[in-house]
């Protein structure tokens, strides 16, 4: 029979180890993502893949055409999607505390949260592609649009949520009307946070190919955003899956923009999450 | 003590309900204007509960209610139709945590005079150096008054926040226990600025502290279990109280 001591010691022993095996599986995968990415992708980075358009195979290109079309659709779907699931964020945690309207939207959010982007691609093929009959870069808008008023509605409801009551409170009691309060007080306390959530949702929606596939389809050239748009993760899939050893670099380097995009928005979001802890 | 002993607030049959928890109990009272008035008690006797019926905060919950009269100036403020946030810009309150809103010392407290008063940047400079002074804070932050509240230490927080309170020129100012997470320093900061303050202000304070009570008030009122058991002046109450419980609780053979 070992004592009480021993066996805490023995206990906090195993946890800590289990802990590190778990962090050291999860890191082994994404640095071997990591070094996949750059050992590939690294020599197709040049000058060329900022200024050129999509080649035919067998001839000198870039991917200016894609990024930029990504660029425009995600800077587009995260101007269209942010300011609903904001104000929708505001309205569940500061003004829903009574009737039905809040549980609902709560609970549709969260379907449309963990529904599987292609589902909602397809719904905006339905309801735009097919109504003006062609692809369109403003379609894939809507679409991530539609993917990122979930993320951003829901962590700004968290984060303001996080708000004591005592601050609220002392708003409400110099005559401060609720409003006011929301937008001044609670809103500019959980600032960091809603902006964390914000990139956390670009984050996500400057990898999909999913909703782009039936909506903004893809393009060789550049394009305005009536008509098929290119963009990376289309570019990606249609050069990686096919027989020319030139447009598998340009999808290597493509891989590798997005995934150094993706991280650099997580740590931003890390850096802005705990500058909001230290306050 | 000359001047006319008008009551600012005037509290009738009022009793009030967390759901069906029956909180307060047929409480009678009133607060005299230009004076201090303490709560004391036992934990869970009702006295910050009484505290925020003055300003209604309890209005922002669902499932609390008061029913019978609360009287300021005369006019009931439970009936209906009562502007809650003139009632609130009148009746100012400070908790008992601090809590500065999370913009400059400067902003703290023009945030609450610019609800009411359009006034100029002059003016605002006066208004705030006059509320914190007021709050004994302006030495310690008359070179930062652009940094952040919330860069302030504990003590210096809640007197921002009373500034705060005292900025917007409130009739009336609520304290519920605004030193129990302050060191005994800040807290005499404190218990001196209610005597300051008392002179253009109606107070009512609750307090754990005993001594405070005695310090900081004109008058006390023992609360036990949801009702009002004794209301007198300071001095009688502490010396000379008429009930039983009251001499329990005050002579620390109960709570």
């Amino acid at each position: 029979m070992l004592n009480l001591y021993t066996r805490r010691r023995i206990t906090n022993f195993a946890t800590l180890g289990l802990s590190m095996v778990a962090m050291t599986f999860g890191l082994f995968w994404l640095l071997w993502i990591m070094y996949t990415l750059i050992s590939n992708g690294a020599s197709a980075i040049s000058i060329d893949l900022f200024t050129k358009t999509t080649p035919a195979p067998g001839s000198e290109g870039g991917l200016a055409n894609a990024i930029l079309g990504s660029l425009q659709m995600t800077i587009g779907g995260t101007l269209l999607g942010t300011p609903i699931g904001i104000l929708a964020g505001i309205y569940l945690a500061e003004f829903g505390s009574k009737g039905w309207v809040a549980p609902t939207t709560r609970f549709i959010n969260d379907i449309l949260l963990s529904a599987p982007s292609i589902v909602i691609g397809l719904f905006v093929y339905g309801a735009m592609v097919a109504q003006m009959g062609h692809f369109s870069g403003w379609a894939g808008i809507v679409a991530l649009a539609i993917l990122v008023i979930p993320v951003v509605l829901r962590t700004t409801e968290n984060m303001l949520k996080l708000i004591p009551t005592a601050m609220r409170e002392a708003a409400y009691a110099l005559g401060c009307p609720q409003w006011k309060m929301t937008l001044f007080i609670t809103l500019r306390a959980a600032k960091s946070g809603v902006i964390t959530g914000i990139l956390l949702a670009v984050a996500r929606i400057s990898g999909e190919t999913a909703p782009l596939l039936f909506t903004a389809l893809n393009n060789q050239f550049y394009s305005n955003l009536n008509e098929p748009m290119a963009n990376l993760p289309m570019v990606i899939f249609q050069f990686a899956m096919s027989p020319f050893e030139d447009w598998h670099a340009l999808a290597w380097a493509g891989s590798l923009l997005i995934g150094l995009f993706v991280l650099g928005l997580n740590v931003l979001a890390r850096i802005l999450t705990r500058q909001q802890g230290s306050h | 003590m000359t001047t006319e002993l008008k009551p600012k607030i005037a509290v009738k049959n009022l009793n009030f309900y967390y759901g069906n928890f029956h909180a307060l109990k047929n409480i009678n009272l009133d607060i005299l204007e230009g004076h201090v008035t303490a709560f004391i008690g036992p934990s869970g006797c009702g006295k910050s509960t009484l505290l925020r019926t003055f300003n209604r905060m309890y209005d922002l919950y669902p499932k609390l209610r008061a029913e019978g009269e609360i009287n300021l100036n005369g006019q009931n403020i439970l009936g209906s139709g009562v502007d809650l946030n003139m009632l609130r810009a009148k009746v100012g309150m400070v908790f008992q945590k601090p809590t500065p809103f999370p913009m400059s010392i400067y902003d703290n407290i023009a945030f609450g005079v610019k609800l009411y008063e359009s006034m100029s940047k002059s003016e605002m400079d006066d208004r705030v150096e006059w509320s914190l002074k007021k709050a004994a804070l302006w030495n310690e932050v008359k070179d930062k008054l652009r940094q952040s509240g919330l860069g302030l230490s504990g003590g210096q927080q809640q007197r921002l926040c009373i500034a705060r309170a005292v900025a917007v020129k409130p009739e009336v100012l609520l304290l519920d226990e605004p030193t129990s997470a302050l060191d005994p320093i800040s807290t005499a900061h404190v218990e001196e600025l209610v005597h300051e303050l008392k002179k253009d202000y109606t107070i009512a304070i609750v307090t754990h502290n005993m001594q405070q009570a005695a310090r900081v008030s004109d008058y006390t009122a023992y609360m036990y279990l949801g009702e009002l058991v004794e209301v007198g002046e300071t001095d009688a109450i502490f010396t000379t109280p008429q009930q039983k419980a009251t001499e329990d609780y005050i002579t620390g053979k109960f709570g």
